[in-house]
C-alpha cells in the first residue's frame, strides 16, 4: 500500500460525506452524534492512511470506523445498556442495523428529513448540502451569502428542531408524496447548479445526478423526477464543451456540439420522450425538453428556436415568474429578432435589475443591434453582479469592443 | 412516547363570515370525526377550548409583593383559543391530524412538541 496524501483524503471524506452520514443517523438516531463520529473517523484516517495507505472500501471503513467509535463512546459514557437506546432520538424505520462492512444508501432517507415541509425551504437546501453534500458550513454560507456564524447557527437551530419536533428520518408514503416530493427536487437542482458554478464542488453536479437517478428508480411513475432527471443529464452533456482549457466560459451557440456527451444525451432524450408519451408536463420536463430540442441541433443555427419560444410559453403558463419571462424572450428574440426581444426584456428590469443574467442577456441583444455603448454598460453591470467564476470573467471580457 | 399542542389560536377584531347552520353543523361533524380518531388511536390526551381573552387575569411577582391585573398577558392581538395535547410517534402522525383539525375548523394550527411532561 502507499501513502496517501492529506489532500486525497480530505477529498475522500468529502465525496463519501453524505452516504456515511446517512448511514450513521440510521444506526446512531442523532445527527450531531452521527456528525461527530464521522469527525473522529477523518481523524484517525489522515493518521492511519498517510501512513499504511488507503484500505479497499475507504467508505466502508469510514462508516464502520465512525459507528464503532460512536457506540464506544456512548457505552463509555454511560455504562447503562438501556441509555444507549436513548441515543435513538430520531424515528426511523424498523430495518435491521448494517452488520459487517455492507452499509445500506440511507441518502434518500435523509434527503427526504432535510427537505421537510416542516422546515423553511432555504433551510432545507442549507442542511442538505451540508449533510448530504458534504460541504462546509463556509461554504454553505457562501452559496447563500450570509456569515458563517449566521449559517452555523442556522443549521444548528434546524437539527434541533429535527431532534425536538422528531422530524422522521423515512422516505414517506405514497400518499404524502406529492407534498413532499417538490422541496427535494428544488434542492436537487440547486446542489446541481451550485457544483456548476464552484469548479472546486464538481462532484456536487455527480451527486445531483446520482440522487436523482435513485429517486426516478424509487418513483417510476413521478413525471416530474423523471424530467428533473432528464434536465441534468442534458445539461451534463455539455459540460466538456461549456468550458475552455483556461476554464473560461463557451456560451451555448459557440460550443464545439462534437464534444457533447452523446450517451447523456441519448439518454436525457429517452426519457423526455415518455416524459412527452405520459403528457402530464411540469416545470422540470418542460425544461428538459427545452435542453433536449438544443441537444437535437447538429448547429446552433439549427436550433428550433419557435419550438423552443413554444415550449417557454407552457413554462411560463405554470410558472409566471421574471426569470422564466426573461429565458422566454430571449427565445423569442431568436425567432423575431432582438428588437422583439429587447421590448420583452426591458420592463423586467424592475424585479431583475439585481440578476447578472438579465444585464447579460439584454448586452448581447444590445451588441447585435450594433448599441455598443449600451452593451458595454449592461456587461460592465452583468459583471459585477455575477458570482465569481467562469460567468463573470466572461463578461468581463466582453466591454472591450 | 413523544408529547405535542396542537393549538388554535383567535385574532382579536378580526370578524369571520358568519356559517349557516349546515357549515356548522358540517364543521362539529369532522371535528368529532377527527377527535374519535384521536382517541380509538390512543394519542389524545386531553383537550379544551378556552373563554375569551379579555377573562384573564395576569398575577405578577415584583417588589416584594404580588400584583394582580386584569385582561391576558401579551399585548398581541393573537390569543390562544383552544388546544389538543396528543401523543405520537413522530411529527408527521401530528401534522395529518392537524391537516384534519384545519381542514374541520378552516383556521391555522400551530403544532408544538413539549420538552417535558408530567402527570398522567
Amino acid at each position: 500500500m502507499h501513502p496517501v496524501g492529506q489532500d486525497a483524503i480530505g477529498r475522500i471524506f468529502r465525496e463519501e460525506y453524505g452516504r456515511s452520514l446517512a448511514a450513521l443517523i440510521g444506526v446512531l438516531g442523532d445527527i450531531d452524534v452521527a456528525e461527530d463520529a464521522l469527525q473522529e473517523a477523518y481523524a484517525l484516517a489522515l493518521d492511519k492512511w498517510s501512513a499504511e495507505g488507503l484500505p479497499p472500501n475507504p467508505g466502508g471503513w469510514i462508516t464502520t470506523t465512525a459507528r464503532n467509535r460512536a457506540i464506544d463512546r456512548l457505552r463509555r459514557q454511560t455504562r447503562e445498556r438501556h441509555l444507549l437506546s436513548e441515543a435513538a432520538l430520531l424515528t426511523r424505520d424498523d430495518d435491521p442495523p448494517p452488520r459487517g462492512g455492507a452499509v445500506p444508501d440511507d441518502r434518500l432517507r435523509l434527503i427526504f428529513t432535510c427537505c421537510h415541509p416542516a422546515l423553511a425551504a432555504e433551510t432545507q437546501v442549507a442542511l442538505t448540502l451540508r449533510l448530504l453534500g458534504g460541504l462546509s458550513t463556509e461554504q454553505v454560507a457562501r452559496c447563500f451569502l450570509v456569515t458563517e456564524p449566521a449559517m452555523a447557527q442556522r443549521l444548528v437551530r434546524a437539527k434541533r428542531k429535527i431532534k425536538a419536533a422528531r422530524i422522521p428520518y423515512r422516505i414517506p408514503a405514497d400518499h404524502e408524496l406529492p407534498d413532499r416530493l417538490p422541496p427535494v427536487l428544488a434542492v436537487l437542482y440547486l446542489i446541481y447548479t451550485t457544483g456548476q458554478s464552484d469548479q472546486g464542488r464538481r462532484d456536487l453536479c455527480g451527486e445531483a445526478i446520482r440522487l436523482a437517478r435513485v429517486l426516478a428508480t424509487l418513483m417510476p411513475d413521478e413525471g416530474e423526477v423523471a424530467g428533473l432527471l432528464a434536465l441534468l443529464l442534458l445539461i451534463e452533456s455539455r459540460r466538456a464543451a461549456r468550458t475552455r482549457p483556461d476554464g473560461g466560459l463557451v456560451l451555448l451557440s459557440e460550443q464545439d456540439r462534437g464534444r457533447w456527451d452523446r450517451g447523456l444525451i441519448a439518454e436525457g432524450h429517452a426519457i423526455v420522450r415518455r416524459c412527452l408519451a405520459r403528457d402530464r408536463p411540469g416545470p422540470y420536463q418542460l425544461q428538459a425538453a427545452i435542453n433536449a430540442v438544443h441537444a437535437d441541433a447538429p448547429t446552433a443555427a439549427d436550433t428550433d428556436w419557435s419550438q423552443i419560444a413554444t415550449l417557454y410559453d407552457h413554462l411560463y403558463g405554470l410558472v409566471p415568474t421574471p426569470v422564466v419571462a426573461l429565458n422566454r424572450a430571449i427565445a423569442i428574440a431568436e425567432v423575431r429578432g432582438p428588437i422583439v426581444g429587447l421590448a420583452l426584456i426591458d420592463p423586467l428590469g424592475a424585479e431583475l435589475d439585481q440578476y447578472y443574467p438579465f444585464h447579460a442577456a439584454r448586452a448581447d441583444l444590445l451588441r447585435r443591434l450594433d448599441r455598443r455603448g449600451e452593451a458595454s454598460a449592461a456587461y460592465r453591470r452583468a459583471a459585477a453582479l455575477a458570482p465569481a467564476g467562469p460567468e463573470r470573467d466572461f463578461l468581463q471580457r466582453q466591454p472591450a469592443h | 412516547m413523544p408529547h405535542y399542542m396542537l393549538s388554535v389560536h383567535s385574532v382579536e377584531g378580526q370578524v369571520r363570515e358568519p356559517m349557516t347552520e349546515q357549515a356548522m353543523r358540517r364543521s362539529h361533524e369532522r371535528l368529532e370525526a377527527v377527535e374519535q380518531e384521536m382517541k380509538s388511536s390512543g394519542m389524545w390526551v386531553f383537550s379544551g377550548r378556552l373563554h375569551d381573552a379579555d377573562t384573564a387575569t395576569v398575577v405578577r411577582a415584583g417588589g416584594g409583593r404580588i400584583v394582580t391585573t386584569d385582561g391576558p398577558f401579551t399585548e398581541s392581538k393573537d390569543h390562544l383559543a383552544g388546544f389538543y395535547i396528543v401523543r405520537a410517534d413522530d411529527l408527521d402522525a401530528v401534522l395529518a391530524l392537524a391537516a384534519q383539525v384545519t381542514a374541520a375548523i378552516d383556521t391555522p394550527i400551530e403544532v408544538r412538541p413539549f420538552a417535558a411532561t408530567s402527570g398522567g
